[in-house]
């Protein structure tokens, strides 16, 4: 297929959905499916049908639209208007088809210019809630694919590096990698053979950004691998997706066949001598896999373990040959940058931090949901104007981010601008983009309890720092958290912490202790009330309920 | 020439085998298919046996060791027969924040097993997973794959109850 003849059918299905004056789009994503959304959009049809609208308005299933707590959620076009939590209901769906071209009504309508949609800058989600992922066509019809086809004919594999390195895009998956050294580094290391693999193994706990995208808009991941194999040189290319993810993993394989129907993907794409094949492989639920060098173990069909850097896989990954290895999100950034110039990416965000950043806000907030903002916001004006506040009135206490790899952050720092340096400068991390939010009746040692059981169980045992130590700090805060802690614990785990993370072998050791160390700076007077008075003030411990802390021991 | 792995005979007559088999030949017999290829016992069979682990690896040409040490590794497979009914509760972080803890503890008081286990008349298995991604809708639970979204306590003992004393959904 040539850059023409993308053209030609993007301009025919923009035609096609020219006749329709009206659209309803409803949101299919996992978390309004669960929401049992797949009935609302053949009730809706129904509806549709039965009033002989068929040829006007169009009824589509589509990605998610981001407020989750809202769903189901459906947008009816060209007035913009969005419904919030539409039930599968016979007669207010048949009146939402009533009320197309009236107003909405008004106990279902949610105002599109509400700060949660109008506060955001989408680049990575742009289509996300607007095409029905299973279908290439409505992808091509809003640019899909031109992108790389333009590359494949018009530009040098140098000048599409080029182009990444200019806009300053850095790993979206939690490191925070420059992209385009990255793909510097392949394309230069030797090898007849190169890999490209997307990380789709979204391990943080209360994360769902790349699920969404592989939900919605799967295109746009395996164009910008496409790109990336194109400006690297690799013919073969992998998607390590979670096997918890049946859906993205169900609309991702669809993609890639569709892809190849047309010559998008496969062999002599765009009509040149470019090749790339692009397979799925699941996860088999290994937090670990999430670090590059365990990832391209278990894509190798191994256990997937670390081992040591140097070589890194862009000199010897995949079969031990260069390996482009990038996260979904940051994929996912591609297809704009070529299509919009290095430039225009670079003028987005923060002088370091350049472009947007999708963030999952979770926990005790109002809106949770996915977000798109550009880097440089402050974490007050995502909790409180995005995420609407804490419910039920009360107290903001911290944000944790970076999943268990990441810190929590108290309201001192509400100010801060969101970005890389400036999470780091207060012991936490990007990460992948989770955002738990935690309000008054958390308690902090029981939050780091969480996350230290968690790395202690999902530590490979490979390093000595990280399997003993991870046990050992669980076994410290266990002590605490049943009122039986010394204070001398803490400047244990201080110690140990430090220990582990200067010591450990990946990723996964490194941070762990970053929870318990960034809880400790900044809610000690928790961890001391559970020492000496032997209480939990939030009553989430097991320590608020021994003999002990009744009788005031 | 490359030479290819004669086919392994299948462990029995069950139709399941041919699936297996399928993926095993889809991936020319590759080391590197290993986990595909146990995701596929999985969905078939429900569990991976001994059975089916030293199919596999005869099939792959790989030691028996290295099938068990790959299934044993990853959290997702399961080396024993799943319950009638499943239910997953999820503890990831949003969800332990809403209180997922305590939807834990109310299954385990109704079923009397703790998560990874199934209850003694094969009725139920309790789950726990890292996250399923659905953390808006915190606490989730899943019931043989459909989602309750904002689990609350009672529904989900209710939901329990109703799975261990009749057979009906």
């Amino acid at each position: 297929m040539t850059l023409d003849e993308l053209q030609e059918i993007a301009e025919k299905e923009r035609e096609e959905q020219k006749k329709y004056t009206h659209r309803v789009n409803v949101s299919v994503a996992a978390g309004c499916l669960s929401l049992h959304s797949d009935q609302v959009l053949k009730i809706l049809e129904t509806e549709v049908q039965k009033r002989g609208m068929e040829n006007t308005c169009k009824v589509k299933g589509v990605g998610c639209m981001g407020l989750c707590a809202a769903g189901p959620l459906v947008r009816c076009e060209p007035q913009h208007t969005y419904y919030r939590g539409l039930p599968p209901n016979q007669e207010i769906l048949s009146a939402v088809v009533d009320n197309l071209d009236g107003a909405p009504l008004p106990e279902f309508a949610l105002s599109p210019d509400v700060p949660f949609f109008a506060e955001q800058q989408k680049i990575v989600l742009e289509n996300c809630g607007v095409i029905d992922p299973e279908r290439i066509e409505d992808a091509i019809a809003v640019g899909a694919y031109e992108p790389l086809l333009d590359c494949i004919s018009n530009r040098t594999k140098d000048e599409v590096v080029q182009e990444i390195i200019k806009s300053g895009l850095r790993g979206r998956g939690g490191g925070g990698y420059p992209t385009g050294l990255k793909w510097s580094m392949v394309a230069k290391a030797p090898g007849e053979q190169k890999y490209v693999i997307c990380n789709a193994d979204e391990g943080d706990p209360g994360a769902f950004m790349d699920r969404s995208v592989l939900e919605s808009d799967p295109h746009r991941v395996l164009e910008g691998m496409a790109i990336a194999a194109y400006a690297v040189g690799a013919s073969k290319g992998y998607i390590y997706c979670r096997a918890e993810y049946p859906l993205a993993v169900k609309r991702l394989k669809i993609a890639i066949k569709q892809a190849e129907r047309l010559g998008l993907l496969g062999k002599r794409i765009g009509d040149s001598d470019f090749e790339f094949e692009v397979e799925v492989r699941l996860g088999a639920g290994a937090f670990v896999c999430g670090e590059e060098t365990a990832l391209i173990a278990s894509v190798e069909g191994k256990r997937g373990v670390p081992r040591p850097r140097p070589p890194f896989p862009a000199y010897s990954g995949l079969n031990h040959c260069p390996t482009l290895l990038n996260n979904v999100e940051t994929f996912a950034n591609i297809a704009p940058i070529l299509r919009k110039g290095g430039d225009w990416f670079a003028s987005i965000g923060t002088e370091k931090s350049k472009g947007t950043k999708v963030f999952a806000l979770v926990g005790d907030i109002n809106n949770t949901g996915l977000i798109e903002v550009p880097m440089g916001i402050t974490l007050r004006d995502l909790v409180f104007k995005l995420g609407g506040g804490i419910p039920e009135g009360r107290k903001f206490k911290a944000v944790q981010t970076g999943g268990p790899s990441g810190g929590c952050i108290p309201e001192q720092f509400l100010d801060m601008s969101v970005d890389y340096a400036s999470l780091a400068s207060v012991g936490s991390i990007m990460g992948s983009g989770g955002m738990i939010v935690m309000d008054e009746t958390a308690c902090m040692v029981d939050v780091a309890k969480f996350f230290m059981d968690f790395t202690r169980d999902e530590s490979c045992g490979k390093c000595i720092p990280c399997r003993v130590g991870t046990t050992q700090l669980h076994g410290l805060l266990e002590r605490i958290s049943a009122g039986e802690g010394k204070m001398e614990d803490l400047d244990t785990l201080e110690r140990l912490g430090a220990m582990v993370q200067k010591t450990a072998l990946c990723g996964l050791g490194q941070t762990a202790p970053n929870p318990v160390s960034s809880t400790l700076r900044y809610f000690r007077e928790e961890y001391v009330q559970h020492i000496t008075e032997k209480t939990c003030a939030q009553g989430k411990c097991a320590c608020s309920n021994t003999p002990a802390a009744t009788a005031g021991e | 020439m490359q030479a290819y792995p004669e086919s392994v005979p299948l462990p029995s007559s069950d139709k399941r085998w041919k699936l297996v088999e399928a993926t095993i030949r889809r991936h020319g017999h590759k080391a590197s298919s290993l986990i595909e290829v146990l995701h596929t016992v999985q969905e078939s069979f429900g569990y991976l046996d001994c059975v089916s682990l030293r199919f596999v690896a005869s099939s792959l040409r790989l030691p028996l060791s290295e099938v068990y040490g790959v299934a044993t590794y990853y959290h997702y497979f399961s080396l024993k027969p799943p319950g009638q009914h499943t239910c997953v509760v999820c503890m990831g972080t949003g969800c332990y924040v809403k209180g997922s803890g305590n939807l834990m503890k109310a299954i385990e008081e109704v079923a009397h097993v703790t998560a990874g286990e199934t209850t003694p008349d094969g009725k139920v298995s309790v789950v726990a997973a890292r996250c399923i991604g659905s953390c808006s809708l915190s606490p989730a639970a899943v019931f043989d794959g459909e989602v309750m979204p904002k689990a609350q306590p009672e529904a989900v003992k209710d939901q329990i109850r109703r799975w261990l004393d009749h057979d009906a959904r």
